[in-house]
């Protein structure tokens, strides 16, 4: 199994305030991994290196095999944002339409066929449940339902690595637990790699096959069973003082 | 009706230009209304008109004839358009302060040249609010070129335009390049102004472009057609608003804008009726 991110003493400030200091980790192919950290944390920072949207300081990242500032991003890598839901509601087009903005970077020279491109946004669209709303205005649906359309827009294009920040805010809980079936899913049946950035470290070892804890820096990696058999002290050591207030048991 | 006007070189000219500006004002405009651009468009139309001012005033001054009024506002309005997304990614947080500055800007420039060229004649009130009379041949070239261009632009990077109205940050990720497409985008507000003007005003461009589109909004099920819609209600709106304008000797751009409201009004109307009809039963 290769790796296709790795990460090495990476720091980052904004202006004064320093944000990440000296994190190093690396995502191996096929990985499904939880980063966690209370609020302010820096996990979003660091999701913005990965993705190339806010410009390294310090230390290097590496995106399969290259290092990020030479990587071209042609749908190796997509995301879900954590604003996604805070989009313009008045903005008119159809669920179909913005799953098929996750096509862009299909389209360019070897332009593939209308007809081509529309079974892949379909494809996406059944493969979060939401074929019957394919011509539905994205501002008419729920929060839910909005949240697995921006997920087909980040899947329609077959990434290799998939990074969710934090996309379960404001769904209800019956549809958390199937969003994280569907993330398994994808993980397991098309081999998609992942990282799901989740303050609620106690709904998420269940599914993770690696568990990153982060505040400024890495507290914890490895496995997500190891961290669950430890004791409440232990983790509070590892991760900061307000690690337990939002652990749960399932 | 139209015999008139299509049996005078200069009037057809003028219903040619109306044509075009009526497809490539909405057009563009259905982009700038999703990105929340509309006070923009109305800050570059007064540029626009700083940069008329200045060639009436080079006209009246040096007798210089190579460059039309047209074409120096063409050429303020692209550099006006330039300025623009630079105080857009300077003041990342609120972007709209590029409106006053812009606005104020223009019409401080516009009030000099005006009074340097000798004030308020008839030229600079057919800019102000348009005119059906004297769009020269070589006027309708420069704004059939704007408009083939600008066509050909939007059906190419159409997918890039519509993802980064929508989101910008998804799209930067998916290897879009968000920053040279969104000067060109502006560069070519600056362009259908520029063109819009000889028709509508500058004072009503922003009209123009935003009317149609308004209406077409609450009636399009998607976005490709609220533009197909756009398009439809600003050909009308143009079409007619020329003709009656012709007739009743009313610059046209007053002419245009009220057909324009009025189909929005009557749109919305006949949307809450059929609404109101069909949940009655
Ligand atoms: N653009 C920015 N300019 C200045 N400071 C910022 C910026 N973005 C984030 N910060 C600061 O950096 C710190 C880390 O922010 P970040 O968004 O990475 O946290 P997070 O772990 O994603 O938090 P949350 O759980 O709330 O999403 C915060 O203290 C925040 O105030
Ligand atoms: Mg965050």
């Amino acid at each position: 199994m290769g790796q296709l991110i790795e990460v090495s003493n990476v720091s980052h400030r904004y202006d004064r305030h320093l944000v990440l200091e000296d994190v190093s980790f690396s995502i191996d192919e096929g990985a499904f991994v939880g980063l966690v950290g209370p609020n302010g944390s820096g996990k979003t920072t660091i999701i913005k290196l990965l993705l190339g949207l806010e410009k390294l300081q310090k230390g290097s990242i590496e995106a399969f095999d290259k290092p990020i500032q030479k990587f071209a991003n042609k749908g190796h890598i997509s995301f879900v944002s954590q604003k996604a839901n805070s989009f313009n509601r008045g903005f008119p087009a159809t669920a179909k339409e913005v799953v098929g903005m996750g096509l862009t970077s299909k389209i360019g020279y070897f332009k593939p066929s209308q007809k081509k491109l529309e079974y892949l946004i379909f494809e996406a669209l059944d493969l979060v449940n939401m074929m019957e709303y394919a011509n539905t205005n994205i501002g008419d649906l729920s929060g839910g339902q909005q949240q697995r359309v921006f997920i087909a827009r980040a899947i329609v294009n077959k990434p290799s690595l998939l990074i969710l920040d934090e996309p379960t805010v404001g769904v209800d809980t019956e549809n958390v637990e199937n969003f994280y079936k569907l993330l398994s899913d994808l993980n397991k049946q098309l081999g998609i790699s992942l990282i799901l950035v989740s303050h609620d470290i106690g709904s998420i070892t269940t599914h993770v096959t690696d568990l990153l804890c982060l505040n400024k820096t890495i507290h914890y990696h490895g496995n997500p069973s190891d961290f669950e058999s430890m004791t409440d002290e232990q983790r509070s050591q590892l991760y900061g003082h307000d690690m337990h207030t939002i652990t749960h048991d399932h | 009706m139209l015999d008139a006007m299509l049996s005078f070189e200069l009037l057809r000219n003028t219903f040619y230009t109306g044509l075009l500006v009526g497809l490539i004002a909405p057009l563009l405009g259905t982009f700038i209304v999703v990105r929340r651009l509309s006070l923009i468009a109305d800050g570059l139309s007064h540029v626009t008109l700083a940069g008329i001012a200045f060639g009436l005033f080079m006209q009246k001054k040096y007798t210089l004839l190579f460059f039309t009024p047209f074409h120096t506002g063409i050429f303020f309005a692209i550099g006006g358009a330039i300025v623009i997304e630079n105080l857009r990614s300077i003041y990342k947080a609120f972007q709209e302060i590029a409106i006053p500055i812009t606005l104020s800007l223009g019409v401080g420039m516009s009030v000099v040249f005006i009074a340097l060229a000798d004030g308020i004649n008839t030229d600079i009130f057919a800019y102000l609010f348009g005119s059906v009379a004297a769009v020269s041949r070589s006027d309708l070239y420069v704004i059939l070129f704007t408009s083939v261009f600008v066509i050909f632009v939007i059906i190419f990077l159409y997918k890039e335009l519509f993802a980064l109205s929508f989101d910008e940050e998804f799209a930067t990720v998916s290897g879009i390049r968000a920053k040279l497409i969104h000067y060109l985008f502006i560069v070519m507000t600056a362009l259908v102004i520029a063109a819009s003007i000889r028709i509508v005003g500058v004072l009503l461009v922003s009209a123009l472009m935003t009317l149609p589109v308004a209406t077409a909004i609450r009636v399009a099920k998607s976005f490709k057609q609220t533009i197909l819609y756009s398009i439809i209600y600003g050909e009308v709106a143009v079409i007619t608003g020329l003709i009656s304008g012709y007739y009743l000797e009313i610059p046209p751009g007053g002419t245009i804008v009220i057909i324009a409201a009025f189909l929005l009004g009557a749109t919305l109307l006949a949307k809450k009726f059929y609404f109101s009809y069909k949940y009655k039963g």
